[in-house]
């Protein structure tokens, strides 16, 4: 590409974010011998990453629109700490492109794309129109001002059922509505108006071609300083909750190497289309063989270290190493997964009061070290979970040489983790682990509607207390090491409904 | 079984101004809670920590099982009383859960007046033990006290239910086999040291803890013999030497772990069983409570929608619902737990006292635990009533909740008056918990009606000499009378002075009556007696 490359040598990190992701950036600068500032709320004074920062400044309250999302408090706080350079890890402001231009604006180095990059894939309508232009397939719809019952009626002929029918003002699964045959089309349309009318004073609806068992395919790129692009091949996320994400894995359960290859191609195209630089990651959904763009995100994504297990790379390293205009010790032709990487992403919530939140002081916490499994946690015994925050409280990660394998290993994984002051989702994450689907690779972003709508069933209903007593006092032998030699009630295994037991709160 | 349904809407008005009211209610308590937590201040608080203590507080979260919840008792205690220098009354007390089962756990915060022993810090370390025996719960005393406040011994030392009285029950309790255990973990002088002494099996913590009869000072009075504290009663003298202590612990973190170990070894008998259900959840949300009741004490509304907001899946078998209408009596579960409620819906009359009376019994038949939701102005007044005999049918009930041998709850969700609390199982009637709400209020009647009763009074004794008073006199007349009762029957006024055994926010009485529940099957219930019913 023959971009003039600069050199701008960071040598201090501030570090926009929170929780796990920012002890994940502190390990990648300590690695690289960078100092590190946590940029932080008032909330958070007491965790991990508060601790292991070399300096901290607090940058206002634990509500996020007064601290982690204020752009002038995190530029004012990083410049005043003598920082290079700010890493926004994701979520808060990490694709704010008014950040990154801000950053730019007082000489701090945002560790991430260019703001046009950001814009150009945050606005919906021009990362399409991009995705076009690099040959890319986005999924078949209709957004034209002609709403009248015989134009609409006729795109839903040319595209085929099932199709969806969206309010244009909508969100939030409201006046919507899948046509899943033409005689049903026209009520269908008439009734998704009524309902956008009344809840967006709108009756405008959009069309699109309705996959109903799609799989979630994600190909994470990356952008060198020199202007390359690599591809760092897919990651696979299906099992999702009301579009969370909750198990990722990589390479894809089961995916053509055809198809493989082309989407690989697509979204390197769409990447140098667009001179991206840095880690991004384009979402593709996959069905029957076809596969249509999603959007692309610019920033590092949450289920990163699949990717980095696979390939053996690190991906925030390299994120610090583009910002400063270095290069890269990698080849394309010697990237390639090795094995099978699986995460699990472990919230604080209770599986089975239909997964409401769970807050609480961590009362002990122990992650049994093992080959192939790495763990990625924000929090230490006597942290609090609050209810400020995203509930997601670790990330468990395992690698072996296959994908049958890898799953047994996150079972095992999973079952050796306690974690007592909060409940938790892991027996929701056994149980799917353990479902034939997903076991075999079938599964579809429709997969937790399908099996898992209500959480988790408690066929527990015993009341006894004697059997609380022995289970606490099993867990007991587990708790030896908490400073009240205590026992316990959340891990692996189903929890007990003694009124006793903090459920929330 | 039937369902409750409730008729509230959550998006009226008035449904939001009650929640706002209600709202207000648990701020103040809140922020009471949290001025009360604090014990005696920041530098007490650094001073005992220097010394490489925890506070009573992380005591207490260190001794239960982690993740379980601590039902503190009396919080409140002793609040507006003594310049407000004791808060808390200086001692924690409150049932937590150690190795899976209820223990009565009494810890002293020395950072309020080195812990000692004021007239309500007495009568609290009392009730502890008595809730203990009630429901065969292990002591465990975390001891850090300077003993008796010397300043208002007449109030705390020489009567029936004072100082001694707490040895006296650690006698008793310990020879009906509910465990008496203790960790010195301070001071622990003069009348204090038999708390230990009086144990089952008790821990001293190395270099704090110290056990003697008379102090230094004393000793150098009395004797002339000088004397450090640490030879005189500290840990290694006590484990090796004396006797007086079973187990050496180098800090508090160990004595702690030490005192949940003796608990381990109790080999306590099985809780009793009753029939237990699953646990389901209310079908509305007790949160809601705050705008269910309304925000003036005087708008009527159905107690049907306090219980909907209590009761597992809001399911009530009412009982003589179309009897007596003003008293609310039916069978539920609460976390499991079968429950028979009584709450008022109005004022009570004759017949209600009856259906009252009959389903008491029916509950004591049947060994199902009594919940009381006190919300009451009284007995009905008047020759009609009088005549027909409503205090011969009051006396029915209060012969009835009186005697019922099943464990009783009671809390108080709006007033508490006159007879009306004593049939409603007022604190005399020893309920095994009585709970306030923050918006309660408890006197021997209305402010308004006593001022009117003392008004009516007066007029009639100016009659008699001719004489009458203007509309000011008699609102000047009024105004001490409306002043006292308003401050005397606030929540707070009652729960400094230990008349309930706390203040709670109302979205938590659910659970608080099953924490209360489960600790009642510790101890088999006593079986039945019957008095004479006045027919």
């Amino acid at each position: 590409m023959g971009k003039a490359v600069r050199l701008r040598k960071i040598e201090k990190v501030a570090i926009a974010n929170r929780g796990e992701v920012a002890v994940r950036i502190i390990h990648a600068c300590r690695d690289l011998g960078l100092e590190t500032v946590l940029l932080h709320s008032e909330a958070d004074v007491d965790t991990l990453a508060f601790r292991m920062a070399d300096e901290r400044v607090l940058i206002g309250p634990a509500e996020s629109a007064k601290s982690y999302l204020d752009i002038e408090k995190n530029i004012l706080a990083a410049v005043g700490s003598g920082a290079d350079a700010i890493h926004p890890g994701f979520g808060f402001l990490s694709e704010n492109a008014d950040f990154a231009e801000a950053c730019e604006k007082k000489h701090l180095i945002f560790i991430g794309p260019s703001p046009e990059s950001i814009r150009l894939f945050g606005d919906k309508v021009s990362a399409k129109q991009l995705v076009k232009r690099a040959g890319g397939p986005v999924i078949p719809g209709y957004e034209g001002d002609d709403q009248s019952e015989e134009r609409l009626l006729a795109e839903i002929e040319k595209m085929g059922p099932p199709v969806i029918v969206k309010a244009a003002g909508g969100g939030g699964g409201r006046g919507m509505r899948v046509v899943r045959s033409m005689p049903e089309a026209l009520e269908s349309i008439r009734s998704a108006r009524r309902e956008a009318k009344s809840a967006f004073g709108s009756e405008k609806v959009f069309l699109e071609k309705y996959l109903d068992h799609a799989k979630h395919i994600e190909f994470q790129i990356f952008g060198d300083s020199s202007g390359r692009i690599f591809n760092l091949f897919e990651r696979e996320c299906s099992v999702q909750r009301r579009h969370q994400k909750i198990i990722e894995e990589a390479p894809a359960a089961k995916l053509d190497p055809t198809v493989r290859r082309r989407m690989a191609k697509v979204a390197v195209e769409i990447a140098e289309t667009a001179k991206y630089s840095g880690a991004g990651t384009i979402e593709f959904l996959y069905q029957d063989g076809e596969f249509y763009f999603m959007e692309m995100n610019t920033r590092l994504q949450v289920e990163h270290p699949v990717t980095e297990l696979v390939l053996g790379v690190d991906l925030v390293k390299a994120q610090i190493l583009t910002a400063q205009g270095q290069g890269l010790l990698w080849a394309q032709n010697e990237l390639a997964p090795r094995g099978h990487a699986i995460e699990c992403r472990v919230y604080a919530e209770d599986p089975f009061r239909g997964g409401v939140p769970s807050t609480g002081t961590i009362q002990y916490l122990h992650f049994e070290p093992g080959p192939g499994r790495r763990y990625e946690c924000g929090l230490e015994v006597g942290d609090k979970v609050s209810s400020h925050y995203d509930p997601m409280i670790a990330k468990v990660i395992v690698w072996d040489e296959s994908r049958p394998r890898a799953l047994r290993k996150m079972v095992e994984t999973l079952r050796e983790c306690v974690i007592f002051g909060v409940r938790t989702n892991i027996p929701y994450l056994i149980k799917i682990l353990q479902n034939t689907e997903f076991v075999e690779g079938k599964m579809s972003t429709q997969f937790i509607d399908t099996y898992f709508k209500n959480g988790l069933v408690d066929v527990e209903t015993s009341n006894d207390i004697r059997e609380l007593a022995k289970r606490l006092e099993s867990a007991n032998a587990l708790g030896e090491l908490a400073p009240s030699g205590g026992a316990g009630v959340s891990g692996g295994r189903a929890a007990e409904k003694s009124p006793w037991l903090i459920s929330k709160s | 079984m039937s369902l409750i349904e409730s008729k509230v809407n959550l998006q009226s008005s008035s449904f939001g101004e009650n929640r706002a009211a209600m709202m207000a209610f648990v701020e103040e308590l809140r922020s009471q809670l949290k001025k009360a937590e604090s014990g005696g201040g920041l530098d007490a608080r650094d001073k005992h920590k220097s010394r490489g203590k925890l506070l009573a507080r992380e005591r207490i979260k260190a001794l239960v099982d982690p993740g379980t919840h601590f039902l503190e008792l009396s919080s409140l205690a002793a609040n507006d009383l003594y310049g407000g220098d004791a808060p808390c009354a200086g001692v924690i007390t409150g049932v937590g859960s150690v190795h899976g089962r209820e223990c009565m756990i009494v810890a002293n915060d020395a950072t309020v007046k080195g812990g000692t022993y004021f007239p309500m810090t007495v009568k609290k370390h009392l009730r502890a033990q008595e809730i203990a025996l009630e429901n065969g719960l292990p002591c465990i005393y975390l001891v850090d006290s300077g003993g008796a406040f010397l300043p208002m011994q007449d109030e705390v030392f020489p009567d029936r239910d004072h100082f001694g009285r707490i040895f006296y029950n650690q006698a008793r309790l310990s020879a009906m086999g509910v465990a008496q255990i203790s960790a010195v973990m301070g001071s622990c002088t003069a009348g204090g040291a038999y708390v230990p002494a009086m144990s089952d099996e008790n821990v001293i913590v190395k270099g704090n803890g110290t056990i003697f009869l008379g102090g230094p000072p004393l000793v150098k009075a009395a004797t002339g013999e000088v004397v450090s504290a640490e030879e005189l009663g500290g840990a290694k003298v006590h484990c090796e030497k004396s006797g007086v202590t079973d187990h050496f612990a180098e800090n508090d973190e160990e004595a702690l772990a030490l005192v949940r170990e003796i608990v381990s070894h109790l080999n306590r008998p099985p809780k009793i069983s009753i029939e237990q259900r699953p646990v389901r959840e209310p079908n509305y949300s007790p949160n809601e409570i705050y705008g269910v009741i309304p925000k003036d004490v005087r708008t009527p509304y159905d107690v049907r929608e306090v219980i909907a907001r209590i009761v597992d899946a809001s399911e009530f078998h009412e009982f003589k619902e179309r009897f007596a209408t003003t008293l609310v009596c039916g069978f539920a579960h609460i976390w499991g737990y079968p429950v028979g409620i009584v709450a008022n819906n109005g004022v009570l009359f004759s017949e209600s006292a009856q259906k009252a009376a009959h389903f008491i019994e029916l509950c004591d038949q049947r060994a199902v635990p009594l919940v009381f939701l006190q919300n009451i102005t009284g007995f009905m007044v008047g020759k009609k009533y009088e005549n027909e005999g409503i205090a011969r049918h009051g006396a029915k009930m209060v012969m009835a909740v009186s005697n019922a041998r099943v464990p009783k709850f009671t809390v108080v969700i709006g007033g508490s008056y006159g007879a009306g609390n004593y049939g409603m199982c007022g604190r005399a009637f020893q309920p095994r918990q009585l709970w306030m709400w923050p918006n309660a209020r408890i006197s021997v009647m209305g402010g308004e009606q006593a001022a009117n009763v003392l008004l009516t009074v007066k007029l009639d004794q100016l009659a008699a000499k001719n004489q009458t008073m203007t509309q000011e006199e008699q609102i000047e007349f009024k105004r001490p009378t409306l002043d006292k009762y308003g401050r005397e029957s606030s929540a707070y006024y009652s729960t400094a002075r230990l008349w309930d055994d706390g203040v709670i926010d109302p979205a938590d009485t659910r659970k608080v009556l099953a924490l209360g529940l489960s600790a009642s099957l510790n101890r088999e219930w006593p079986s039945q007696t019957k008095g004479v019913f006045r027919m």
